[in-house]
C-alpha cells in the first residue's frame, strides 16, 4: 500500500496541510501535491475502473501521460469530468469523484465484463451488434455507451470565465525543463523576443529527480540561477502552468495557460488560450517512459519507474513498501536507488537484458539489491492491488515462475521523445534502433510559408539522451532558431556529463514467447482496455495499416491519445506482420497535446457577447416597448409590439389594420444601403441588375432584381439615382454585406478598369417608413418639406428638412399604402422617430414589426427574398419578367436564364393561393399531384412559399410555386399537411389587395 | 444638428488597468480614389491639412487626421460640424477626378481605450501584434476584434482610438470592457 514518507518531497510544503475529498472520503495532503500524489499518500490505490472490462486501475504515471487516474472535479457549475489527477494541483477543499464505476469503486457491477473478456476481443462491438441494423442506434449503442461511460457531462453552465491572448514572438519555446531553459537563455542572449512555456507549475523538468549536475552544481541550483537570469531579461517571457497545445501552419501555436485551476478562490479568468504567432518554434518537450507488456501490468500498484521516482523524490510518497523494479534499460535503476535512499525495500531488479555491468547496476548491487538478468515478469499477482510478481526467464513462454512478494512494481520499457508538437504540422520522424523510439528527423521539419522549417526539437525531445547532450542540443537548436528569426549570437552550453549507461534492449512482450493466456492480460492501452492479444488479432484479421488497426482496436484513441500505448502497440503490430517498426509507420499526432477546456476555446464569446448583435438607432426604444424580436442576420428587428396581455397574432393584426386604415411606422434601418459612384456606375448597375438602371433619372427610384451568374434570384431592392454619377442601391437587410462584397468582387476581379467606387453606408442612415393613408398628413404636420403628389410623386425622392432634421425622403411602398421612407443620419434617427410618434398621435400612429410588413407585402403579392426564393428560383418563375430588360446585351445571369432548363415551361411558377375554407396553409406545404414517384412518394405539383392570415381580408392567403400555375387560375389543388390531411386551395392572382395600386399612388 | 447623438451616449467602463469610453461625435469621411494622383493629395491636404499617409499609416495634423485604409481608400477624421463642408470641398477640388467622398460619421462608433493595459486588452481580442515595435504612433491597424472588423491606432497622447461600425458599437464596447475587466497579462509593456 502507498504511504506518505516521514521525510522528503522537494515540491511539497509539510507546513501547509490541505483537505480534500475523493468520492465520500475525506483526505489530507500538502501544498505542492498533485491530486495523484495526495491520493497515493492516503493509500488510495484504486482510482478508477477501466473503460471496457471495468478492471480496477491505479495511478500509473506522474504526468500528462497518465491513462487511468481520470476524475470528475468540482461541483455544480464548476464540475468538469475527465481531469487527470497527475496534472491536477491540490488545493484546499478540492472535491474529486471517481468515474466509470457503478455503484462504487470497490464494487463495480460491470466488472463481470472481465470474466467474459475472452468473448470481447478486438472488434467485438462491430461484430456482435451489427444485426439487426436498426438495433444499433436504438438499443445497442445507448446501452454500450452507458456501460462504457467515462466522465459525466456537466449539467450546469460553466461559472468561470476564459480569455484569449494573441502573442507575437520571434521564438516560442515549449517545455521548461533544462533543455527549454538553456534554449531560452541562449535565444534570449541573441536579443530575440522569446516566450518560454511550461505545462507544470515547476521549472526544470525531470533533471533534479534524475540527479543531473550542471556546471558542477545540483540541477536545482542551476535551474533557479538560470530562471533568475531569464526573469531579468526584458525580451524573455516565462509562463508556467502553460501547455503547448498545438502547432499549426505558419508558426501559429496554441498555449493553454491554467490560471486558477490550482487556486479557485483567485478572481479572473480560469484559463487563457495563448494564440501565438512565432517566427520559430523550439519544442523542448522531453520524453515519456514506456510501460512493459507483461500479464497483469494494469494491476493497481504497477507504475512507470520514473513515476515511482517522482512520487518519492518530489512528493515524499512511496507507492509501496516493497517495490520490484522491472526494466530493459538502465534508467529504472535510478528508481531502485531512490527507493533505497528513502528507506524502502527493493527485493529484486528484474532486467530483461542478459548482461549489465554498468555503473548504475553495480551501484544497485552494491546496496545489496538482487539483480536478475535475462529475467522477466511472468505475471502480476493480485487484482485490486499488487501482491507479488512471478519471475521467469525473459526468453521463455512464462509457463512457470517463482513468486516474489511485493506491493508495488516499477516498470520501464525505455523512453520515447515527445514528438507530438513537432508532428502536429507535418514534421517527420526517424526510428532509433539504439533507443527503440521515434525521434524527429531534422531534415524533414514542418515547413513554413518560405518552404523552410519552423519547428526544431531540443534536448530529449530531439533524441539527445544525456544531460550533456541535452544542453548541447538545446543550445544549438536555440541558436539556429534565433538565427532563422533574424537574431544571431554565440553560446557555449554549460558543463555536464552524459551518464554511462548500458544500452537498452527493446522488449515488446514479457516473456518473449508468452503463452496466449498471458498475452490476453497484457495491456497496451490502459485507457481503452486494448491488449496485446487484441492487436495481434487485428493483424490476423487483415488490419495491416496502423491507421486501420488503431481504429479497429481503439488503440491510442482515448483522450491520452496513446501516449503510453502507441509505440508498444505498433511494435506488436509490426511483429505480427513480420515487419520492422519504421515500415509499419506511426500514427499522426494531432492537437491538442492534452485535452483543453471548451471554455478556453470559446474565450470571451459567451452570454451577452456570444455573438455580435447589430442594433438600429431605435433598438433601445423597441426594447422598452416590449418588442418581440426576430433575428435578421445579426440584427434584431421587432416582429411585433405586443401590448400588455396581447397575443403576437393579435398584435400583428392590430398593426396591419392600423397601418392600412390610418398610419403605421416601421424601423427600416436594417435595409442595406450601398453608394455606387463613378462615370461607369450606370453601366455597372446595368450588369448587376436584370433591369435597366442607367436610364433612371436623378430624383427617381426604380425597383430592381439581382441574380447570380447562374441566373438565380439573389437580392432585390430599390435603386435611387442621386446624381449623374451616383446611385444609392437598397438591398435586403440580410444581404447588404454580401451584395457589397459581390460588387467589390466584380469591380476588383473582373471589371477592374471600370471607373466605379462603392461604399456600404447602411449604418450611416436610420430609415423610417411612414405608411398609411395619413402618412402625408403626418409629414405635412412636421413641416419643412413639400411631400405633395406633385412635388414628390410615387417612385421619386427629395432631400430637405423635416421638423428641422435633414432627411432624404423616398416615395416608395412595400405595403401598397401611401408610404414615405425617410432616411435620416443615424445620430438623429431616434430624435426623428420620437417626433413622428408625438405628431402622429392624433392619427393613432402604430409602430409595426416585420410580421405586419410581411403580411402587407404578401397581400400585395410582393415577393420576399428568402421566402419566394431559395437559391433555385429565377425571376421568370416569379412573374417578374417585367423587371428583366430585353434591351440589354447582358446582365449577370442572363446567359444562364437562357439554358433549356431555365426556359422549360414545366418550371413551377408563382401564383396566389386561397384556401376554400379560409384557413391558413402550412408554410412549405406541398401540393399533391396524381400518382407516385419511383421512391413511392406522392408526386408533387407545387409548394407554398409564403402564407399568412390576412387581417385586411379576414382569411388565409398564400403564395406558392405551382406547376403551370399562371395557366390554371381558378383551379383548386390540394395541399398536404404534416398529419396527412389535405387542404383545398384555389389558384388566384398573387395580388390580393388593391390590384390596381391606387392606394400607394395617391 | 443639435440633437445628433453617438451610438452609446458616451458610455464608460473602468477596469483594473484600462478605461474604455465612447468618444464624442467625430466627423468621418470615406474617400476612395487613386491615392497616387497629385490632385488627390492636394485635395486631401486642402481639406485636412494632412499629408497623404503611407500604407497602414495615419497622419495627424491640427484637428484632422487622415488614415490609410486600403490601396484606394482613406478615412478622414474632421471636426463633426465641418463634415459636410469638407465633403463639399473635396467634391469641388476633385471635380473631374474619379473619386468617391461620403460622410460615414454616423456609420461608425469611436471608442477610446486608455491605461497601462490598453494594448493587452486589444491583444485579447485582435489577431494583431500589439507590441510597441509593431504598433507605434502613426500606425493604423485594420483587423478583426472578437467577431467584428475594427480599426485602431495609438494616439499621440498614448491611448488607443478604436473605430467600429455603429450597429455593433454596443457589442464592441461590451467585449472590450469584458477584456478590460481582468488583471494584466504582463506580456506587453504598458
Amino acid at each position: 500500500m502507498s504511504i506518505r514518507l516521514e521525510q522528503g518531497g522537494r515540491l511539497i510544503d509539510r507546513n501547509a496541510p490541505l483537505d480534500f475529498t475523493f468520492d465520500t472520503k475525506h483526505f489530507g495532503g500538502f501544498a505542492g501535491d498533485t491530486l495523484a500524489s495526495a491520493l497515493l499518500a492516503n493509500g488510495q490505490t484504486v482510482v478508477n475502473r477501466s473503460y471496457k472490462y471495468h478492471r480496477p486501475r491505479g495511478i500509473m504515471a506522474s504526468g500528462p501521460e497518465e491513462p487511468n487516474a481520470l476524475v470528475g472535479l468540482g461541483q455544480g457549475a464548476r464540475f468538469e469530468p475527465d481531469q487527470r489527477a497527475t496534472t491536477t494541483e491540490l488545493f484546499d477543499g478540492l472535491a474529486a469523484m471517481s468515474q466509470n464505476a457503478w455503484p462504487s469503486l470497490g464494487f463495480d457491477m460491470m466488472a463481470v465484463n472481465q470474466w467474459f473478456s475472452s468473448m470481447m476481443p478486438a472488434g467485438f462491438y462491430y461484430k456482435t451488434f451489427i444485426w439487426p441494423r436498426p438495433f444499433w442506434k436504438h438499443v445497442y449503442e445507448p446501452i454500450i455507451r452507458d456501460a462504457a461511460a467515462s466522465g459525466l457531462p456537466p449539467k450546469e453552465a460553466d461559472a468561470d470565465r476564459y480569455e484569449h491572448f494573441y502573442a507575437f514572438v520571434d521564438l516560442l519555446i515549449v517545455g521548461g525543463g533544462i533543455a527549454g531553459l538553456q534554449a531560452a537563455l541562449t535565444a534570449g542572449q541573441t536579443g530575440a523576443r522569446v516566450l518560454l512555456i511550461e505545462q507544470t507549475a515547476h521549472w526544470g523538468g525531470r533533471a533534479p529527480v534524475d540527479g543531473a549536475e550542471i556546471d558542477g552544481k545540483l540541477a536545482d541550483v542551476w535551474i533557479s540561477e538560470t530562471l533568475a537570469v531569464l526573469a531579468a531579461m526584458e525580451n524573455v517571457s516565462l509562463r508556467s502552468r502553460c501547455m503547448g497545445a498545438g502547432v499549426y501552419d505558419h508558426g501559429y501555436a496554441l498555449g493553454y495557460e491554467r490560471l486558477t485551476d490550482h487556486a479557485p478562490q483567485v478572481a479572473g479568468p480560469r484559463h487563457r488560450l495563448w494564440r501565438i504567432r512565432a517566427k520559430q518554434i523550439v519544442t523542448a518537450t522531453g520524453a515519456i517512459e514506456r510501460p512493459l507488456s507483461f500479464a497483469g501490468n494494469d494491476v493497481p500498484g504497477v507504475m512507470l519507474a520514473s513515476a515511482v521516482r517522482d512520487y518519492v523524490v518530489n512528493f515524499g510518497v512511496a507507492p509501496g513498501h516493497r517495490t520490484v523494479v522491472v526494466t530493459n534499460n538502465d534508467d529504472a535503476y535510478r528508481t531502485a536507488l531512490a527507493l533505497i535512499d528513502a528507506g524502502l525495500e527493493v527485493p529484486v531488479v528484474i532486467d530483461a537484458r542478459d548482461r549489465n555491468d554498468g555503473p548504475l547496476a553495480r551501484e544497485v548491487m552494491r546496496r545489496g539489491v538482487q539483480v536478475e538478468l535475462g529475467a522477466a515478469v511472468m505475471k502480476v499477482k493480485g487484482s485490486k492491488r499488487v501482491e507479488g510478481v512471478m519471475l521467469c526467464r525473459a526468453n521463455g513462454t512464462g509457463g512457470a515462475g517463482a513468486l516474489v512478494e511485493c506491493d508495488s512494481v516499477a516498470m520501464s520499457g525505455g523512453w520515447s521523445p515527445v514528438v507530438h508538437l513537432y508532428s502536429h504540422c507535418g514534421g517527420k520522424l526517424l526510428w532509433s534502433e539504439d533507443h527503440a523510439h521515434f525521434y524527429p528527423d531534422p531534415s524533414r521539419p514542418p515547413l513554413g510559408a518560405d518552404g523552410l522549417g519552423f519547428v526544431r526539437c531540443a534536448g530529449i525531445a530531439a533524441g539527445a539522451m544525456g544531460t550533456r547532450s541535452v544542453l548541447a542540443d538545446a543550445t544549438a537548436a536555440a541558436l539556429a532558431a534565433a538565427s532563422a528569426a533574424g537574431h544571431t549570437g554565440a553560446a557555449t552550453p554549460p558543463v555536464a556529463d552524459d551518464a554511462e549507461e548500458t544500452p537498452m534492449t527493446p522488449v515488446w512482450i514479457m516473456p518473449q514467447q508468452a503463452l496466449p493466456e498471458l498475452r490476453a492480460k497484457m495491456f497496451l492501452d490502459f485507457q481503452n482496455d486494448v491488449k496485446v492479444s487484441d492487436v495481434q488479432l487485428a493483424a490476423q484479421e487483415g488490419f495491416e495499416s496502423v491507421e486501420h488497426a488503431k481504429r479497429y482496436t481503439t488503440l491510442g484513441m482515448a483522450n491520452d491519445q496513446g501516449k503510453l500505448s502507441n509505440i508498444n502497440g505498433l511494435a506488436i503490430l509490426a511483429d505480427s506482420r513480420g515487419e520492422k517498426i519504421p515500415q509499419v509507420g506511426t500514427t499522426t499526432f494531432r492537437p491538442p497535446y492534452q485535452p483543453i477546456s471548451f471554455g478556453s476555446i470559446a474565450g470571451e464569446a459567451r452570454g451577452e457577447i456570444f455573438q455580435p448583435l447589430r442594433r438600429t438607432p431605435m433598438h433601445d426604444w423597441h426594447e422598452t416597448q416590449g418588442a418581440y424580436w426576430e433575428p435578421v442576420g445579426h440584427w434584431r428587428r421587432p416582429y411585433c409590439y405586443p401590448k400588455q396581455g396581447e397575443s403576437h397574432d393579435a398584435a400583428v393584426a392590430r398593426e396591419v389594420l392600423a397601418t392600412r386604415n390610418s398610419l403605421g411606422l416601421l424601423d427600416a434601418s436594417t435595409l442595406g444601403k450601398i453608394v455606387v459612384k463613378g462615370p461607369d456606375a450606370g453601366r455597372f448597375l446595368d450588369m448587376l441588375y436584370t433591369n435597366m438602371m442607367s436610364t433612371l433619372k436623378a430624383g427617381k427610384c426604380r425597383y430592381g432584381l439581382m441574380c447570380s451568374e447562374n441566373g438565380f434570384l439573389s437580392d432585390d431592392g430599390v435603386v435611387a439615382r442621386i446624381d449623374e454619377e451616383t446611385f444609392l442601391c437598397h438591398t435586403t437587410s440580410g444581404g447588404a454585406d454580401r451584395i457589397h462584397g459581390w460588387m467589390e468582387d466584380w469591380l476588383q476581379c473582373e471589371w477592374w478598369d471600370w471607373k466605379v467606387y462603392v461604399a456600404n453606408v447602411t449604418e450611416q442612415w436610420g430609415q423610417i417608413a411612414v405608411v398609411g393613408p395619413n402618412a402625408r398628413k403626418l409629414l405635412e404636420k412636421l413641416g419643412g418639406l413639400d411631400v405633395s403628389k406633385a412635388a414628390l410623386p410615387f417612385m421619386g425622392w427629395v432631400e430637405g428638412e423635416l421638423a428641422g432634421v435633414p432627411v432624404r425622403v423616398y416615395r416608395i411602398s412595400f405595403s401598397g399604402e401611401l408610404s414615405y421612407e425617410i432616411a435620416v443620419s443615424a445620430g438623429q434617427a431616434m430624435a426623428l422617430w420620437s417626433k413622428l410618434l408625438v405628431a402622429g398621435w392624433e392619427f393613432g400612429i402604430t409602430p409595426y414589426g416585420t410580421e405586419a410588413l410581411h403580411i402587407m407585402r404578401a397581400e400585395k403579392g410582393f415577393i420576399m427574398i428568402g421566402d419566394e426564393t431559395d437559391g433555385t428560383v429565377i425571376p421568370q418563375d416569379l412573374g417578374l419578367g417585367w423587371a428583366i430588360s430585353k434591351k440589354k446585351d447582358d446582365y449577370l445571369g442572363k446567359r444562364a436564364q437562357q439554358r433549356s432548363h431555365m426556359t422549360d415551361p414545366n418550371r413551377w411558377k408563382l401564383v396566389g393561393l386561397e384556401t376554400l375554407d379560409g384557413s391558413v396553409l402550412p408554410d412549405g406545404a406541398y401540393a399533391v399531384g396524381e400518382g407516385y414517384n419511383a421512391n413511392g412518394q406522392r408526386n408533387t405539383i407545387g409548394r407554398v412559399t409564403s402564407t399568412y392570415h390576412s387581417p385586411t381580408l379576414g382569411r388565409g392567403i398564400a403564395m406558392g410555386l405551382v406547376h403551370h400555375g399562371p395557366d390554371r387560375m381558378g383551379e383548386v389543388i390540394r395541399f398536404a399537411k404534416v398529419d396527412g390531411a389535405l387542404i383545398d386551395a384555389r389558384i388566384v392572382s398573387p395580388v390580393f389587395h388593391d390590384p390596381d395600386g391606387e392606394k400607394q399612388d395617391v | 444638428m443639435s440633437d445628433a447623438v453617438t451610438a452609446l451616449g458616451a458610455m464608460e467602463f473602468s477596469g483594473p488597468a484600462v478605461q474604455v469610453k465612447e468618444a464624442p461625435l467625430r466627423g468621418m469621411i470615406t474617400v476612395r480614389g487613386d491615392l497616387s494622383g497629385s490632385a488627390f493629395a492636394g485635395a486631401v491636404r486642402a481639406a485636412t491639412g494632412c499629408d497623404m499617409p503611407q500604407p497602414r499609416e495615419i497622419v495627424h495634423g491640427g484637428d484632422a487626421s487622415v488614415g490609410w485604409m486600403s490601396p484606394d481608400e482613406l478615412l478622414l477624421l474632421v471636426p463633426h460640424d465641418s463634415t459636410a463642408a469638407v465633403v463639399a470641398d473635396l467634391s469641388r477640388d476633385l471635380a473631374g477626378v474619379h473619386h468617391l467622398a461620403v460622410d460615414v460619421s454616423d456609420a461608425r462608433a469611436v471608442l477610446c481605450v486608455e491605461g497601462t493595459g490598453a494594448r493587452e486588452v486589444l491583444a485579447r481580442l485582435c489577431p494583431a501584434d500589439l507590441s510597441p515595435a509593431a504598433l507605434g504612433p502613426g500606425e493604423l491597424r485594420r483587423t478583426r476584434l472578437a467577431q467584428i472588423p475594427a480599426a485602431f491606432w495609438i494616439d499621440p497622447a498614448g491611448g488607443i482610438t478604436l473605430v467600429c461600425f455603429r450597429s455593433v458599437a454596443r457589442y464592441t464596447f461590451d467585449v472590450v470592457s469584458d477584456a478590460a475587466n481582468a488583471a494584466p497579462v504582463e506580456f506587453l509593456p504598458g
